[in-house]
């Protein structure tokens, strides 16, 4: 199962997906970050602004994934984490992180990002950034967004991130529940 | 040779109507709205009358006439996607893929679209009509 999503993942990746230069997308979400600092000076309002503006991305962005990967429903919670580690992820930045850390009902995981396309060359101010400041959470929006899309009302948010000085950054998704009035019809 | 595109959102509104055929009948679009709504239920109903134990089923996919076939594609997220072609028409399920992705790229990624609402975009018209040509012949 596993390797055939890693290899849907990089067939997808190579042939069905424009490129674009990577430098430039990480200097574009730097002054999207940078600017929403400026106007809102508290960081966890940015970080609630992300997060929003990920929604937005991703409740879009599920669209052109299931008419690129032209995948069926999962079977379940650990499906799911799968394919959005090795075919969403793989589609949209060409990483794939590591799905870790289930919890004993299979509601919740991990995502280790063992590179994060978003925040290559960035430091973090030392005004109290590195305690309040998730740099990535625009991802945690996105996740939130497509899902919801598909049914699945989940809760993501960082608890761990490099640019803080943590080890590793690590992502945390849990599922809150099935959203069952809204299945299309035939899908239950 | 394709007649017309219909695409319906979750809740059953009708928010795309094309016709790409000349001299086709044509509805007032309060009627093609209650023709949407209409074919919303009708495949809800399908989906849950299959006998078969323990099968999901996908619910209405082809309708078949003497004049005309209606294809339906219901993505993961609730819109459906109807094509009404000629009956000798093969390869709608292509059509019907290349579709979603023209919807995916032209209507979702225009930050100035709301989803679920009817859909008013020159470059998915455009594009669309290409397809169609392509397909058509």
């Amino acid at each position: 199962m596993n390797k055939q999503y890693k290899q849907i993942g990089d067939e997808v990746w190579k042939n069905r997906v424009e490129k674009i230069n990577a430098e430039l997308f990480t200097l574009t979400y730097g002054s999207v970050v940078a600017q929403l600092v400026k106007d809102y000076e508290d960081y966890q309002e940015v970080n609630k602004q992300l997060e929003k503006m990920g929604y937005n991305i991703g409740v879009r962005l599920i669209e052109d994934f299931l008419a690129r990967a032209s995948l069926g429903r999962c079977a379940d919670f650990r499906e799911t984490a799968e394919v959005i580690s090795k075919i969403g992820f793989k589609i949209f930045l060409n990483i794939t992180p590591t799905v870790t850390n289930w919890s004993s009902n299979n509601k919740e995981f991990s995502l280790i990002f063992e590179e994060n396309p978003l925040a290559e060359f960035v430091e973090l101010p030392d005004d109290g950034a590195a305690d309040e400041l998730w740099y990535s959470n625009i991802l945690c929006g996105v996740l939130r967004g497509s899902l919801e899309m598909v049914q699945m009302q989940v809760e993501a948010n960082f608890i761990s991130d490099v640019l803080r000085g943590d080890d590793q950054t690590e992502m945390r998704v849990k599922l809150v529940k099935y959203l069952e009035e809204e299945v299309p019809a035939g899908e239950d | 040779m394709i007649y017309s595109l219909y695409i319906i959102n979750k809740a059953g509104g009708l928010i795309y109507q094309k016709d790409f055929a000349e001299g086709l009948n044509k509805l007032t679009s309060n009627e093609y709205l209650v023709l949407a709504g209409t074919f919303h239920g009708v495949h809800a109903i399908t989906s849950k009358i299959s006998p078969v134990r323990n099968a999901t089923s996908s619910g209405l996919e082809v309708l078949e006439a003497d004049s005309f076939k209606l294809h339906c594609y219901q993505t993961l997220t609730g819109t459906k996607f109807l094509i009404i072609a000629e009956p000798t028409h093969g390869n709608i399920d292509l059509l019907l893929r290349r579709t979603y992705d023209i919807y995916s790229d032209y209507v979702m990624k225009n930050p100035f679209y709301t989803p679920e609402m009817p859909i008013k975009s020159e470059l998915f018209d455009l594009n669309l009509a290409k397809l169609i040509k392509q397909v058509g012949s």
